[in-house]
């Protein structure tokens, strides 16, 4: 399967998942549904049916609220049946809103309290190179995340370790939950500040399979990697596309079938 | 204590190159013989509590036994999230050590003055909450919460008491120090030397039979000890250098409610306060009512009263 139609099918199941459990942060989810389809369709190693497998890439979401994007993508691969996505925010159902790992093959690790995630990869990375594994630790980040003052501890540490086997990914969709970041809190120039870390960083179009596939297999020797894709939030459903109501809202049955309809042009 | 742990520390790292030391800027003259022996094993990841639990967490998930450092406050309270979320939600083997329980730091103010860990550590599920009352048993903590996998908080301090020579310490298991009918003293951490000192004062001045428990894991505590000892004595005094609420007295207070036992309880600890005066922790202790004087008084007052 081609990563355009990977990301498709997540999409779809996305939608359907956040339609059947009522769930909010669709918008979210879209708008990283490419990242995780060219990571998971075209530049991780891992083995769905051997989920532990000591030398697989690792992905983590720190943007945990994106979680179904998450558990949709790991099902098209093949680590667990799709048809148990559509338990999804249900009544008993493992498949929380934000994501979690326990009982669902392929998650990494738990997050949904924002800014965790990057200092978890930096003890990730920091093993594989103690362990001298060659693999690598990919860490989505939304772009408001970046005000969470843990991530400014990593980044240091990583910078220091000089882990070039961690890439962190920002999901720069300029929209946070009210506003957008430049009018909750400014976080320009995100490149100049990564810099200032001493990070080696890189932009991409956050929905060009192409310009991210080529990004994440750069090489950053000596220095973690920050990938800042520009991203649109809802990509993909016109009337949710940078519309910050998509952070909140759950589509109705006409608004899914709206949605499908546009994904299948 | 320090020094015990960091010596069964070396011996580990040196038997097991999966365990890995981190500490936050902390522990001047305290780690060099670790970082000199087991450089690959030894990172100082600066001041920075949040991502230190973090990337402990992360350590972790890679198959690593981590051992995080620092003092009072900061490896508890600063990134409880952190200790909940990635560490205790993903079952790791992190074990947190922090150096300066109570009133250790006493001079140093209130921010160093760790008063409430013990209550807060407990009620994170998923994480054993030790604090060891002498050398010889924070020497063996770490080892066995290491050896017991999964989360860890050792609290340690630089009071301790004298080494039972026939005390044998084992995770979830109290000691109980000497016999006595009248009154049980339960007490954790470096403040049972203050519970001993109280329990002399009773026999040798009041004629009162007293035995004192060293209950040293406070999760999951000893329930087979506290009923026990519930069952012999006419009262309960529990001692400890913490926030009363959710600690020690709380710990056995819930027990006891909840197998039903019936029997007079008095707490000795902080009274949900912050301490704004300062000095050392023998001062402290006694200017908060921790002391043996006090521990025998609540013990005389409860007999009185029963």
């Amino acid at each position: 399967m081609s990563s355009i139609e990977l990301a498709k099918r997540v999409r779809i199941n996305c939608l359907r998942m956040v339609h059947a459990g009522g769930s909010s942060h669709i918008g979210s989810a879209l708008s990283c549904v490419d990242i995780l389809a060219v990571l998971y369709g075209k530049i991780m190693s891992y083995k769905a049916e051997n989920p532990d497998w000591e030398d697989r890439d690792r992905f983590i979401l720190s943007k945990g609220h994106a979680g179904v994007a998450v558990y949709a993508v790991l099902a098209e691969v093949g680590f667990f049946s799709k048809s148990e996505l559509i338990n999804h925010y249900r009544d008993g159902s493992i498949f929380s809103g934000h994501v979690s790992h326990k009982g669902i093959p392929g998650v990494e690790f738990s997050t949904g309290s924002l800014g965790h995630g990057l200092p978890v990869s930096v003890g990730m990375a920091l093993a594989s190179k103690l362990d001298r594994r060659s693999n690598k630790v990919f860490v989505l980040l939304g772009d408001g995340e970046l005000m969470e003052g843990a991530n400014w501890e990593a980044a240091l540490l990583s910078a220091h370790h000089k882990l070039d086997n961690l890439v962190l990914i920002i999901d720069r969709n300029n929209l946070q939950s009210i506003d957008t970041t430049e009018n909750t809190v400014a976080l320009e120039s995100i490149r100049n500040k990564f810099e200032a870390f001493n990070w080696a960083v890189m932009e991409a179009d956050g929905h060009c399979h192409d310009s991210l596939a080529k990004i994440f297999t750069t090489c950053s020797t000596g220095r973690p990697l920050v990938v800042i894709a520009h991203t649109i939030k809802g990509k993909g459903v016109s009337f949710m596309e940078n519309n910050v109501a998509w952070h909140y809202k759950s589509p109705n049955d006409e608004q899914l079938k709206q949605a499908l309809k546009e994904l299948d042009r | 204590m320090r020094d015990s742990v960091v010596s069964a520390l070396i011996e580990r790292a040196g038997q097991d190159p999966t365990v890995v030391l981190l500490t936050g800027d902390l522990g001047y003259g305290v780690f060099e013989e670790f970082a000199e022996e087991y450089p690959l094993q030894f990172f100082n990841v600066g001041i920075g509590e949040q991502n230190m639990i973090g990337v402990a967490a992360g350590l972790a998930l890679s198959g690593k036994k981590v051992i995080v450092y620092s003092i009072g406050n900061f490896p508890t309270l600063r990134c409880l999230e952190q200790i909940r979320n990635d560490v205790c939600y993903h079952d790791l083997n992190v074990i947190i050590i922090s150096q300066g329980g109570g009133f250790n730091y006493g001079g140093l103010g209130m921010t160093h003055h760790a008063t409430e860990d013990l209550s807060i550590m407990r009620a994170v599920p998923g994480i054993k909450v030790v604090a060891p009352s002498s050398k010889a048993s924070a020497e063996v903590a770490l080892i066995q919460l290491l050896d017991a996998g999964g989360a860890g908080y050792l609290r340690i301090e630089k009071t301790a008491i004298k080494q039972w020579p026939d005390k044998v310490y084992s995770l979830g298991k109290a000691n109980t120090i000497g016999e006595g009918d009248d009154i049980a003293i339960f007490a954790i951490g470096g403040v049972v030397t203050e519970a001993i000192e109280a329990r002399e004062m009773l026999i040798r001045e009041h004629g009162v039979s007293c035995r004192v428990i060293d209950v040293y894991t406070l999760k999951p505590i000893d329930q087979e000890e506290i009923a026990r000892s519930a069952g012999e004595v006419r009262g309960i005094i529990t001692v400890e250098e913490n926030n009363l609420l959710g600690g020690l007295y709380g710990a056995v207070a819930e027990l006891l409610c909840e197998k039903n036992i019936s029997i007079p309880v008095v707490g000795v600890g902080l009274r949900d306060s912050y301490s704004s005066v300062v000095g050392s922790q023998k001062y402290l202790r006694s200017y908060y009512g921790l002391d043996s004087t006090n521990i025998c008084n609540a013990a005389l007052k409860l007999l009185e009263r029963y």
